[in-house]
């Protein structure tokens, strides 16, 4: 079974909610949708207090190269127009919404129909998933739309989806996998011409066997795509390390996967794309997973975009009594909330409850030398020497140990028997060192 | 055998001695020639090598002195007007005057006025914890706790107050080298005059926030209300971005600004207590009302 070489850690799987079907929650009274949940430069707002918006209406235009639409996800009255704390507790421009009986703007296709035929030109495609809003929804929020425009003198040559969901206790994309399974390859192929290839990828871990045969089964009707089971390693679904798995094909340090003809997508991309481009419905909501050990109904949620991480929580259970901490995102990757009010942005795959006795961190002791960090690093980097590096400051020598192709996936501190700290000084030294790269490009 | 030895004495010596005759010729052509001035200076300056000037360490200051010739701009925090003027007569020059400097804690975020209502087990860098999130308080500009600029203070100026949770600055050993300013992530500390007696009047929060947002973290905060810009005498206050900032260079210490503060965010240090101010005003008040409750 076809896996990445260098690295990786196995963390117990604990995928709680594999079995529980994607129910969609009640509409929200009030959402609150940030204009900077995507990766780039915030949108511009070009609603005022006091409007009456429509669902799917446009709030807020992309401005700049990367930076996506924002749309409403539900119809009511702009209450209010404010900083609002986002899930680092850091005030972000957020437009808040009171919601009303819903009703959607006009020429959004709404029913349950599957529309097979794609009667699109590539332009139009690009358009239609550019004025939709979509962004890469696997967690990094790349915009989508520039994801396909393929630089010149570049060229692409296969497309791969992303269906690992590698991370422990995460099911959103497994759930949507064997719900929406048609749709999402639909929304390959609209991808496939797109970017005018003729091969797509499906990587899905094998942990996940339902989907790989539902997928592989429904493949057969399309040209191209074929379904590929892959051995679970955490990170997979890295991008580097999922096109390494795939194709064998390297990204070179500090590149972009194009380089390698690769174009890489998540599962939930590709559902957004179809639905996108399809039905012509703005990315408005998507599917959340509320799990963990302290969450008392495991679940998948479709939820609008906007809705209080709150609303979800009180869905799936509400609170255990030995509530630890909450996790937007999986265990390995995800961030600590700093107040459950934050609302669900194009981002938030999951919300991870955690016990209290889970969430204490190992005593720090000295690094012993045991190179463990360095065997499980999956893009060969020294996890020990680049903490050392950084907290000595020494950011000249960590640019030379290639600290800013560290992936942040965690594996490194996850495995360090002596409980160090090693991917927070790491993430430290990144922005510090992308801060002096940055500042060198200006001179 | 004797023989032997002889010849290997003379050996070395010759050797010996041609190699001191090249080494001084080589000596005389590449000499060289070093301003004494700048021994002189390097060893009045206080050799804490904190960078406080501006340089890399003393000796590089006491070369840019001598090479400029000039002390326009040039200060060693650390040595003050004394240090100045004994360099000025090394090199025969007149030394500015300046306004002796101390750092400034522009955070009163304490566990009392901002309570705790993140837990952080993070590493203990203020640095990352800033890149993370917004502070255990809530207050995405207040002091983290966390002690970077203690860590950074070569004087041992600064402590962390374990009630409080802030960092301290002591006055005696501050030398304004602007190390803590410089470390601090959130840019908290200033440095500001030391004003005559160790009296100095600024607001003690930097919170950029509308008033209800900021008072919502924090009991001190300053909330933008314009009350002391009013109060000035002099225009020595600024309202920007919802935040009072007192202009240390124009502030004249007369203590209004603090007594209008609704939220006690402006500090006053080192002054006398005030006289208490018979208040008239109020008793009459008092007088009226309860002569209008007896009316009614």
């Amino acid at each position: 079974m076809k896996t990445f070489k260098s690295g990786g850690v196995h963390p117990p799987e604990n995928k709680l909610s594999a079995n529980v079907p994607i129910t969609v929650l009640d509409l929200p009274k009030k959402v609150y949708i940030s204009v900077s949940q995507h990766l780039g430069v915030p949108s511009n707002i070009i609603v005022k207090r006091g409007d009456d918006v429509k669902t799917g209406q446009l709030l807020a235009k992309s401005s700049g190269f990367i930076s996506a639409n924002i749309h409403s996800s539900v119809t009511g009255t702009v209450a209010k127009i404010e900083e609002f704390p986002d899930q680092s507790g850091y005030k972000r421009m957020t437009i808040i919404i009171d919601a009303k009986e819903e009703e959607w703007i006009d020429g959004v296709d709404t029913s349950p129909e599957i529309l097979r035929n794609i009667d699109f030109s590539k332009e139009e495609i690009i358009k239609r998933i550019n004025e939709n809003g979509v962004v890469g929804l696997g967690g990094a929020t790349f915009p989508t739309h520039i994801k396909m425009m393929v630089p010149e003198g570049k060229r692409a040559d296969l497309l791969i989806i992303n269906g690992v969901e590698c991370e422990p206790y995460l099911t959103s994309d497994h759930r949507l996998m064997i719900e929406k399974g048609e749709e999402i390859l639909i929304g390959t192929a609209i991808l496939m011409k797109a970017l005018a290839v003729s091969k797509a990828m499906i990587g899905i871990e094998n942990n996940k066997t339902d989907a790989i045969e539902h997928l592989s089964k429904l493949a057969e009707k399309f040209n191209g795509i074929s379904v590929h089971a892959l051995k679970v390693k955490y990170p997979q679904g890295g991008e580097k390390q999922l096109i390494k798995a795939l194709t064998g094909r390297e990204v070179p340090s500090g590149k972009l996967p194009v380089e390698t003809g690769c174009v890489v997508n998540n599962v939930g991309t590709a559902f957004a794309v179809y639905e996108a481009v399809q039905k012509n419905k703005p990315l408005i909501e998507r599917v959340v997973t509320v799990t963990g050990k302290a969450a008392i109904k495991p679940s998948n949620f479709k939820v609008r975009i906007g809705t209080p991480i709150s609303e979800l929580i009180e869905k799936a259970g509400g609170i255990h009594e030995n509530l630890g901490k909450v996790i937007s995102g999986g265990p390995m990757m995800g961030k600590a909330l700093s107040s459950l009010e934050v609302p669900v942005v194009k981002g938030t795959s999951g919300v991870l409850l955690m016990l209290q006795d889970e969430t204490n961190r190992i005593k720090i002791s000295n690094c012993i030398r045991c190179a463990k960090c360095i065997s499980v690093c999956p893009m060969g980097l020294e996890p020990y020497l680049l903490e050392k590096l950084i907290i000595n400051e020494d950011y000249e020598k960590a640019e030379a140990q290639k600290i800013l192709d560290c992936i942040e996936c965690g594996s490194c501190h996850y495995t360090c028997p002596a409980g160090r700290p090693l991917l927070d000084y790491i993430r430290l030294g990144k922005s510090r060192v992308s801060y002096i790269v940055r500042n060198r490009k200006k001179i | 055998m004797n023989n032997s030895i002889l010849f290997a004495v003379i050996a070395l010596s010759a050797i010996g001695a041609l190699s001191a005759i090249i080494l001084y010729f080589v000596a005389q052509k590449f000499k060289v020639i070093e301003d004494p001035n700048i021994d002189l200076v390097a060893e009045v300056l206080p050799g804490a090598n904190c960078g406080g000037c501006g340089f890399a360490g003393c000796r590089a200051f006491a070369e840019k002195i001598v090479k400029a010739g000039d002390l326009s701009g040039l200060n060693c925090p650390v040595g003050g007007n004394n240090v100045m003027t004994e360099v000025a007569k090394i090199m025969g020059l007149q030394a500015e005057e300046k306004e002796p400097m101390i750092a400034v804690l522009r955070c009163n975020g304490s566990r009392e006025n901002a309570p705790i209502k993140i837990k952080y087990d993070g590493p203990a860098t203020c640095a990352f914890s800033h890149n993370l999130y917004s502070g255990e308080s809530g207050c995405p500009f207040g002091c983290l706790g966390l002690g970077d600029c203690v860590v950074s203070c070569n004087f041992d100026a600064l402590y962390l107050d374990e009630k409080t949770g802030l960092p301290v600055v002591v006055a005696d050993k501050c030398v304004a080298c602007g190390a803590c300013v410089k470390a601090c992530p959130r840019h908290i500390f200033e440095l500001r005059f030391k004003g005559k007696k160790d009296r100095r009047i600024f607001v003690c929060c930097i919170n950029e926030e509308k008033g209800a947002p900021a008072k919502k973290n924090c009991a001190v905060a300053c909330i933008g209300c314009g009350k002391c810009v009013k109060a000035c005498a002099y225009d020595a206050i600024e309202l920007k971005n919802n935040l009072a900032y007192i202009d240390f260079e124009k502030c004249k210490l007369c203590r209004k600004c603090v007594e209008e503060c609704p939220t006690n965010a402006i500090h006053e240090l080192n002054f006398p207590p005030r006289k208490e101010k018979p208040a008239p005003v109020e008793i009459a008040q008092a007088t009226i009302s309860t002569s209008e409750q007896t009316a009614k």
